[in-house]
């Protein structure tokens, strides 16, 4: 694979080759994109800073104090790096806002038996992994989180694994090109434009076949 | 399985996905061709800001359509100045890329100007057999004129204005069929919540839907993007239904369609994009039109959705991590067990959104409201666009809601999602046409139930959740 232009390097994205962190368990089903970044926060026109917003409503009350009961604002949570949730994350609207607040935060990896399709394309375009397990390794490594800051799980791209506090070793799935790409931190608009040649061949045909486009 | 002779049947999906293959890389992964980028205020400022850092430019201006909807207000005054600060840098933001990057551009000066899932179909950019993208989860709306259409994220967004390709893996197949017929009262926005209360939100991940079967084909353009756009909330990437006459009657003769001798061309190739006999889906859904009946959601997900004549679901009555969700959903939505859905109180009423702000919705409700009052503290109507605004002025639609009560608004997104001075206080419940009840998406603790625009109508004279069928001119049989 070449190396990428200066220009790229610049905005790369964070590699993501192996992290071993506290994982915050985050049972509920369904979490959805309005509770990871509410809209209020969308206004911005930057990518940063978005961490202190992270769960804003499940995580503060109105008058702005923490809830202390929500599981980033206790102790043994407040530096996890990965997330271990339900079904279904990041389900809802397509804002990249989501996973930059995730990032912003700490969080580079969200374990769960499925994600959303558009957060979990967003993941990976910030250099945070997102992981599929069947139910019961999910379930596994959920009681492991819930035991706090004691209980640090691994999550290794390369082997495509992720490793419990007990030792026991889940097997992931992950897309080729998306894990080439996670493990180099390349930026996919460089790759892309190294095909331009076809693009442009692509669009002259398309110009004679359908030139209502 | 192929014959000597014949190619093997493809989906519209697969015929769509095989036009617009650019390069496909050893591991299956692809180049996918854009023909047409929307652009919306919140999710593009980055992207553009990508584009000047990295020296890049917009490949294709021409393809490419801009128009503020999500934080616009909805007010008078709103084209002189717009008083949040961090609503009008990010206006002004598209302002600028709109005319740094010369792509075509609807200010909210203009009265082409509204959401961009109405203002695209509106002005013909939408046409059949086209990839239509947008950094926004509801561009499955586009899919109405089988289009392959979805949602990106700001990446995404950066990557379609660099090369107008995006990097994609194909979806597996899903048919979603809904045989015969509707019965009175019961209308798109009931198939499609029936559908995700039938999948799950995420009974669609991994799959592009194609919508078919009589109900659907009966239905007008306006009711297919209703349909369509809700195919995310089922978790599908796309839903799109193939295109036949209503669909060509529609585009024919707007702004940006093909006139002439390409529509000719064009309507040629329309004609072939449907599902071939005998293609292979991977999955398949079957609802009987006569079954449904119309329906609200009593949770925090579209799914949560139930017919208007049942009782609010005891928590105990799902199964797995649905248990705590539905208890902690009932919680949210201050709602007990057992109780009649036709007995909640609706504080405000929402008629409106990419869902539900087209022309024929405003019919819909107006006809419900004609010669009534509301008995709800607010109801709000915000058109999907200005042209669909000054249509229903024309149609004496705008006056039915004003003699009625509500407030007739400038076009925007609203209170759909919340990001203008539109939202709802906590504990303020809503009966809202828009997409999503998640928590806190129209106003932190705000409660939504989501419901068709007849339906919507119906409680806002009540100022309950009602059976729009009991106040239909013509009694209808109960389902």
């Amino acid at each position: 694979m070449p190396t990428p232009p200066l220009w790229d390097q610049q905005k790369a994205m964070d590699k993501f080759t192996t992290l071993t962190g506290i994982a915050a368990p985050m049972p509920l089903l369904n979490i959805d994109t309005d509770m990871i970044i509410p809209k209020q926060f969308l206004k911005t026109i930057k990518r940063s800073g978005l961490g202190v917003n992270l769960f804003d409503e499940m995580r503060y009350n109105q008058d702005g104090s923490e809830k202390p009961d929500f599981v980033l604002n206790q102790p043994a949570y407040r530096s996890a790096e990965i997330i271990v949730a339900g079904d279904n994350f990041g389900c809802g609207s397509s804002r990249e806002h989501a996973p930059w607040a995730l990032l912003d935060f700490g969080i580079r990896c969200v374990i769960s038996t499925s994600f959303a399709d558009i957060f979990f394309s967003n993941c990976f375009k910030n250099g945070i992994l997102p992981v599929v397990l069947p139910q019961e390794a999910v379930e596994a490594l959920m009681d492991d989180a819930k035991k706090g800051a004691n209980a640090r799980i691994t999550v290794d791209l390369e082997s495509q694994t992720v490793t419990g506090s007990d030792g026991t070793t889940y097997a992931f799935e992950v897309d080729a090109f998306k894990k080439h790409c996670l493990l180099n931190g390349l930026d996919d608009i460089g790759l892309t434009l190294e095909k331009v040649t076809a693009i442009d061949s692509f669009e002259g045909q398309a110009a004679q076949s359908r030139p209502w486009v | 399985m192929t014959t000597p002779t014949h190619a093997a049947p493809k989906t519209i999906y697969d015929k769509i996905w095989d036009a617009h293959v650019v390069d496909t890389s050893e591991d299956g992964t692809c180049l996918l061709y854009i023909d047409r980028h929307l652009v919306h205020e919140v999710t593009s400022p980055q992207a553009f800001e990508g584009l000047r850092m990295t020296g890049r430019t917009v490949r294709a201006p021409e393809k490419t359509i801009a128009v503020p909807d999500h934080n616009v207000p909805t007010t008078e005054g709103r084209d002189i100045r717009i008083d949040n600060e961090e609503s009008r840098i990010q206006v002004d933001a598209l302002d600028k890329n709109a005319r740094d990057f010369k792509i075509n551009y609807y200010p909210v000066s203009d009265i082409r100007q509204g959401i961009v899932h109405i203002v695209g179909p509106e002005q013909g950019w939408t046409l059949p057999g086209m990839t239509v993208v947008c950094g926004d989860s509801h561009t499955a709306t586009h899919g109405a004129f089988g289009a392959l259409a979805h949602g990106i994220g700001t990446s995404e967004v950066e990557h379609v204005l660099a090369t107008q390709t995006l990097i994609q893996k194909k979806s597996k197949n899903m048919k979603v069929e809904i045989t015969g017929r509707l019965r009175p009262g019961v209308t798109a926005k009931d198939i499609t919540l029936s559908v995700i209360g039938e999948t799950g939100t995420a009974g669609g991940t991994g799959y592009v839907i194609e919508y078919c079967g009589e109900a659907i084909r009966e239905l007008s353009m306006e009711g297919r993007m209703t349909v369509c756009n809700m195919a995310i909330e089922g978790g599908a990437r796309a839903g799109l239904i193939a295109p036949d006459e209503k669909t060509f009657a529609y585009v024919m003769g707007r702004p940006h369609a093909p006139k002439g001798a390409q529509w000719e061309a064009a309507l040629a190739w329309w004609k072939t994009l449907f599902t071939d006999e005998g293609a292979h889906f991977d999955k398949v859904v079957t609802l009987r039109g006569e079954d449904i009946a119309p329906v609200v959601t009593w949770g925090t997900s579209p799914e949560d959705v139930l017919p208007i004549t049942a009782v609010v679901p005891a928590p105990e009555s799902f199964t797995g991590g649905k248990v705590e969700a539905a208890q902690r959903a009932l919680d949210y939505m201050g709602l007990t067990a057992g109780q009649k859905l036709t007995d909640i109180k609706i504080d405000t009423v929402f008629i409106g959104s990419c869902t539900n702000g087209r022309i024929e919705d405003l019919r819909a409700a107006a006809a419900i409201l004609k010669g009534k009052k509301i008995a709800v503290k607010r109801a709000m109507v915000v058109p999907g666009s200005g042209l669909v605004r000054a249509q229903a002025e024309e149609e004496g639609l705008a006056q039915i809601f004003l003699d009625a009560g509500f407030e007739w608004r400038l076009a925007g997104c609203s209170m759909c999602l919340a990001m203008n001075p539109d939202q709802l206080s906590p504990g303020e419940r809503c009966a809202a046409t828009s997409n999503r009840n998640f928590e806190g998406r129209q106003g932190r603790g705000g409660r939504t139930h989501l419901m068709s625009p007849a339906m919507a109508a119906a409680a806002a004279i009540t100022g309950h959740l009602t059976d729009v069928r009991e106040m239909m001119a013509e009694p209808a049989e109960a389902i």
